[in-house]
């Protein structure tokens, strides 16, 4: 670890705060209805479309009607999605001449992008058309994020309103969400991506003559604009087999920043639109601060993990001075590269700049338990923000109980059906996640798709399954997973991840929403102070720890004293 | 207040009889009321057939099987004699009260609508119905709840306040309902049975300490759907654990499996949270007040604002006099004199505290008159005036007006200095009382409402709980603000008629606030009712005690912030007990974790941070730990965690400290204690 590396660490996550905290502004007024800059451009666009679809923007809906246009919306993308793949051969914009993708594969994929997880079974470059990249992925990657986001709005209502029946218009926040956050960014990060250097292009290939004399054909294509959202959106689907890691998707330095930048920026944004729309700026601080504590924290254990290398190494006469490079871009750097790390796999994105099979053992071990965290530090956009709620519940619940009162969270009392709602979500991630896992481990036909024995190769399994459930899509690697068995069983974990998750956290909205505020007093715990964020630390770390020391213990924690004691497999 | 002689926690008689409450509480359909012990009850009945099956095959370590498969129902009897201590507490006070309800006959009225009929027929108490009219006479038990329409007696209530003054209970008015069970001292009285056989006052309370009515309270209803769903995940971690480690080539046997999943699951606060609840109903009736439900309880402590009535509760509810103001010319000490001499003979509160002031501050003497020699001068509500002649002196107190009459001044001749402090005592909310002597005007009586002495420490400990206090009274408003300043209470509302109340009541909770109130009167009822918290008076009439959910035996209005900090530790002592429970959890993973990997990770003894011996005595130490802690968290179950009225968040922090923390680094030592015992006795 040196100094210029957690300077850049510093410099970085200051200027996503610098920034999220006007844009968190900006997206409070935009979901509560009220002008904002684009409003001239974008309120003509708004109007015609709710006219031409019939919709009443200003008639809200119950927390059901809600939950229910959401997930005909996804459905209906889910099939559009899985018909294009499986007809893609057939259809312009593929100068490849890729054939139809196999049904797992596009049950997979576009189960994949609806839920905003981006888990990548395939190489992009060789197996998407132009086509389908755009018409099909990149949309997804629009329409998962703008429902995150409209989901998370959608949550906040129900805890800052009172005693009302509804928690907004699905499709009012879904069509702000996409014109007035993600395509303005978009185009301002696509640009910016452009600038350093990623292709913009409808061409397939170029082609390069080697010093040998043969021909090369390096894929190329509408990169810089997939990446844009890719980032925005914390979807993380590359364009590149190798995502983040190809020299045309992050080429240098400042595409990295640029990057790590734009997927942390909405979902940090969405804790300043949270204090807004709470009448309580500190509210929202106070969430951000729990997610900026933990995520510092895994970024130091990584950067320390990677720069102290591999002792095996170092006994072999291996240079240990530039640590454990193995996986990563000489270009980022350990100190951007354990930021990248961390960050992806702490919002639910994605999208890698390193190979994770590659680091360390607890190096390994921080991506994974940022995930099994639930993808709440930050988290994905919207789903970070609901997860984190879902957690804050949790936490005043127990601290409520201890100050003698009926737990309270901005004057919203958690009772009996709360509780059930909110420990209905929380059983998702583990039943998805150890479930999946323990019936892979068990099955040799699923084994066979280890590239590692021993503790790697249940890590790589574990990881797999909570990138899934967690809808964050990236892979440890080493796991072949574009079989049949991983195909679907993934995309199960992909489905309960998003939607068995948000149906009770949206059921919890629509009850909080229709239960009278009550005011605070000296008795009330308050939930803006540092007694709270340390409160929610400590329930976040003690929770996840309690679910996964198990099965992490047979995982990289057992690989990591292995690896001290000399041992490999 | 009386406080009823506690029960000693460990009463031998209680806990004998709890020993065999916890056996039968094994019962299945009793135990699937907790989720948690129900599920440890289950696991333990699966290690107990492993071990009978190991018996027959003559496996390996049945001795460590048959430790395990006992703890386990150690753990889950442990937990059902937590509750049944509990139970047995209050069955102890059900049955001193049951013998107040003996088959006492009675004697009904055969023509109650004729007044002068008093014949009558005996019947046995059970027998009566609501309607029925009985006559009571001095030396009979009251046999049933009723209304007094005619007569007037004497009661000693004792079988149910243990207050053995006599209370008078009369026809008509506030005080005329009685309770069955209480004894007619004096005189007679004829009563109309109002509550059905079976439902009386006494059978409620019985079943109320008994627990035989007990239901799970709201908070205590989402606590337990926590600890289900933590249960739950628990199961998901430990049931996968066993694919996973076959992955890494162990064989986890069912009965290590089912110790990790017991010490995981909160059996802690899963065994002692119904014990946890008994106890709180059980304190409260310490305290003599008698809950209609635990749901009451709950909301007593999260009530946000306390409506208290002046008379009473704030103040002593008499004007005393408190300070002597001379006319020019004249000392206070002077009008001490004249007002002690003009109130020698007034008996009225009033009128002993102008003695007691001139006595005690101004250390005036006893004065002696001959009767013969003087006259007393009555207070009339006509003249509104009284006093004493006596050799030749005349000495008069009374309304300024008319003592200004009787020196022959009008308000306006009277000196500057006597109407400013007139005046300054009405302002106050005080009462201005002239004293007059023959020469003319001395000076003035500044009586006032005394405040009690401690209650504005009460009011700023409530204010620091975050309860709000506001009074009702129906003074006027100016009285009123003097008072509200000097009582310390945040609000008042004054000039208030029950509907005031009714609807401050609504408009606070509209507001989304918990109110809490007291109240005897039958006007009182509507908003004792809608109150979240409406504690009757035990005094008070029968609409009242019905329309309340809580009655106080001993009918004191203050004990309202009583019952809230019973409330609060309540809720206090199950989210402690909870975090405690939680926090045990990491130890024992460090001490189970490793044990059941080491054979084929040596490496991970690096976990082993206790040091234990053998991976069985860590895991026995382990399920041992779970099990004694129970029964050493008892104590704290019943007697409930200390309060202290502080914020909230000084109170997080303490409770965290010691039950977080406590929670945390107790059981690393507890299970290392453990397992030095377990390994030199060579158990495991």
């Amino acid at each position: 670890m040196t100094f210029v590396g957690w300077l850049q660490i510093a410099l970085v996550l200051s200027a996503v705060v610098a920034t999220a905290w006007p844009l968190g502004i900006y997206m409070s007024r935009v979901f509560q209805g009220q002008r904002t800059v684009l409003s001239p451009v974008m309120m003509p666009v708004e109007r015609l479309l709710y006219a031409a679809a019939g919709v009443q923007p200003a008639k809200e809906q119950s927390w059901i009607a809600y939950t229910l246009a959401m997930l005909a919306l996804n459905g209906a993308g889910f099939v559009l999605l899985y018909t294009l793949l499986r007809s893609q051969g057939w259809l312009p914009l593929n100068p490849q001449g890729f054939g139809a993708v196999s049904p797992d594969l596009a049950f997979n994929t576009a189960i994949s992008f609806v839920t905003n997880t981006n888990w990548q079974a395939y190489g992009g470059e060789t197996t998407m058309s132009h086509l389908v990249q755009m018409v099909g992925l990149t949309v997804q990657n629009f329409l998962s994020a703008a429902t995150g986001i409209a989901l998370a709005i959608a949550v906040t209502r129900g805890i800052t309103r009172s005693a009302v029946g509804t928690v907004g218009n699905f499709w009012v926040d879904m069509t702000r969400a996409t014109l007035y956050v993600l395509l303005p960014l978009s185009i301002v990060v696509a640009i910016l991506f452009a600038a350093t250097g990623v292709p913009q292009t409808l061409a397939g290939s170029v082609d390069a003559v080697n010093l040998d004399g043969s021909k090369q054909a390096i894929a190329i294509g509408p990169v810089a604009s997939q990446e844009a959202i890719k980032q925005i959106g914390t979807n993380g689907g590359g364009f590149f087999n190798t995502n983040s890691a190809h020299p045309f998707e992050n080429p240098n330095t400042w595409s990295n920043i640029l990057s790590i930048w734009s997927m942390l920026l909405v979902s940090t944004a969405l804790t300043f639109t949270f204090g807004r729309m709470a009448g309580d700026a500190r509210q929202g601080y106070a969430l951000l601060s729990v997610m900026a504590v933990l995520l510092i924290a895994g970024v130091a254990v990584v950067y320390g993990a990677e720069t102290s290398g591999n002792p095996l190494l170092a006994s072999a006469g291996v240079d240990a001075a530039g640590g454990n490079m193995e996986g990563k871009e000489v270009r980022f750097g350990q100190a951007l590269s354990a930021l990248y790390v961390v960050a992806t796999t702490g919002l639910s994105c994605g999208a890698v700049n390193t190979m994770h099979n590659s680091l360390m053992p607890l190096g390994g071990l921080v991506p994974l338990f940022m995930i099994q965290l639930g993808e709440i530090l930050p988290g994905g956009v919207g789903s970070g923000l609901y997860g984190m709620i879902v957690m804050a519940v949790l936490t005043v619940f127990v601290a409520g109980l201890m100050v003698g009162r009926t737990p309270e969270y901005l004057g919203k009392r958690i009772e009996a059906r709360e509780m059930k709602l909110a420990m209905l979500a929380l059983l998702i991630l583990p039943l998805a996640i150890l479930g999946f896992s323990a019936a892979s481990v068990m099955m040799p036909k699923a084994l066979e798709s280890l590239a590692n024995a021993g503790p790697r190769g249940l890590t790589e399994i574990l990881y797999a399954y909570s990138s899934a459930a967690g809808n964050n899509g990236s892979a440890f690697a080493g796991l072949s997973a574009n079989t049949p068995w991983y195909n679907a069983t993934l995309g199960m974990a992909m489905l309960l991840g998003r939607f068995a998750y948000i149906i009770p956290v949206m059921a919890l909205a629509g009850s909080l929403a229709a239960k009278t505020k009550s005011p605070a007093s000296a008795g009330t715990f308050p939930t803006d102070g540092g007694m709270f964020i340390g409160l929610l630390i400590g329930v976040i770390l003690i929770l996840g720890g309690l679910q996964y020391f198990p099965a992490l213990a047979l995982g990289p924690i057992v690989e990591h004293f292995l690896m001290q004691a000399g041992r490999t497999f | 207040m009386s406080i009823r002689p506690q029960s000693e926690l460990f009463d031998g008689n209680i806990l004998r009889q709890a020993v065999m409450g916890s056996v039968l509480k094994l019962a299945p359909q009793k135990l699937v009321r907790n989720p948690v012990m129900f599920v440890t009850g289950v696991v333990a009945a699966l290690v107990t057939i492993v071990f009978v099956r190991d018996a027959v095959t003559g496996a390996n370590g049945l001795g460590f099987t048959g430790q395990v498969a006992a703890w386990l129902w150690f753990t889950v009897l442990f937990a059902n004699f937590a509750e049944a201590v509990a139970e047995g507490r209050g069955k102890a006070q059900a049955d001193a009260l049951r013998r107040t309800r003996s088959d006492t006959p009675a004697k009904l009225l055969l023509h109650p609508d004729d007044a002068d009929d008093n014949l009558w027929q005996p019947k046995s108490a059970l027998d009566l119905n609501q309607g029925d009219v009985v006559l009571v006479e001095a030396g009979d038990t009251i046999p049933a709840d009723g209304e007094i329409i005619e007569g007037i007696a004497s009661v000693n209530e004792s079988a149910i306040t243990g207050e053995s003054a006599p209370v008078i209970r009369e026809s008509g008015g506030d005080r005329s309902a009685v309770t069955g069970g209480t004894l007619v001292l004096s005189d007679w009285i004829k009563v109309k049975v109002t509550a059905a056989p079976g439902s009386t006052f006494l059978d409620r309370m019985i079943a109320l300490v008994e627990g035989a009515e007990r239901q799970k309270t709201p908070n205590e209803l989402a606590l337990s759907i926590l600890l289900s769903g933590m249960t739950l995940i628990f199961l998901i971690a430990v049931v996968t654990l066993w694919g996973l480690a076959g992955y890494s080539g162990t064989v986890l046997s069912l009965t290590v499996l089912i110790a990790l999943l017991v010490t995981l699951i909160p059996t802690t606060i899963g065994g002692l949270l119904s014990a946890i609840g008994i106890a709180g109903m059980d304190r409260l009736i310490r305290f003599n007040v008698v809950a209609v439900s635990g749901r009451a309880v709950e909301a007593a402590g999260d009530v946000d604002t306390l409506l208290l009535d002046k008379t009473g509760t704030i103040t002593y509810g008499n004007r005393l006099a408190t300070a002597f103001v001379a006319v020019p010319g004249l000392t206070a000490h002077d009008v001490a004199e004249a007002a002690l001499l003009a109130s020698l003979s007034d008996e009225t509160p009033e009128g002993r505290s102008i003695v007691a002031l001139a006595k005690g501050e101004y250390s005036l003497g006893d004065v002696n008159i001959q009767a013969s020699q003087s006259s007393i001068i009555p207070f009339s509500a006509q003249t509104r005036i009284s006093g004493l002649d006596f050799d030749g002196r005349t000495i008069r107190k009374g309304a300024v007006d008319a003592v200004l009459a009787f020196v022959k001044l009008t308000y306006d001749e009277s000196p500057a200095e006597f109407r400013e402090a007139v005046q300054a005592i009405a302002r106050t909310g005080g009462t201005p009382l002239a004293v007059a002597n023959e020469r003319g005007l001395v000076g003035v009586i500044h009586l006032k409402d005394v405040v009690k002495p401690d209650i504005k420490a009460r009011f700023a400990e409530l204010r620091a709980m975050g309860i709000r206090t506001v009074m009702v009274t129906g003074d006027n408003p100016v009285t009123a603000a003097a008072i509200a300043t000097e009582a310390g209470v945040d609000d008042y509302i004054a000039e208030a008629t029950p509907q005031d109340k009714l609807a401050y009541i609504k408009s606070e909770q509209a507001k989304g606030r918990l109110i809490a109130m007291c109240g005897d009167g039958t006007n009182d009822a509507p908003a004792l009712a809608q109150a979240d918290v409406g504690v009757a008076m035990q005094t008070g009439t029968q609409a009242a005690r019905e329309a309340g959910n809580m009655v106080d035996l001993d009918s004191d209005p203050t004990k309202l912030i009583e019952i809230t900090q019973i409330g609060k530790q309540l809720l206090m002592t199950r989210g402690s007990l909870t975090t405690f429970s939680i926090a045990n959890d990491v130890a024992k993973y460090f001490a189970i974790i490793p044990a059941l990997f080491v054979a084929t990770y040596p490496q991970l003894g690096a976990l082993n941070l206790m040091g234990l011996a053998t991976p069985e005595s860590a895991i026995l130490s382990a399920v041992i730990f779970n099990a004694l802690i129970i029964v050493a968290l008892i104590p704290l179950a019943l007697n409930g965690i200390a309060y202290r009225p502080v914020g909230a968040v000084a109170l997080l922090r303490r409770n965290l400290a010691i039950y977080g923390l406590g929670g945390f680094v107790v059981p690393f030592v507890g299970i290392k204690i453990i397992d030095v015992a377990v390994s030199t006795l060579g158990l495991a």
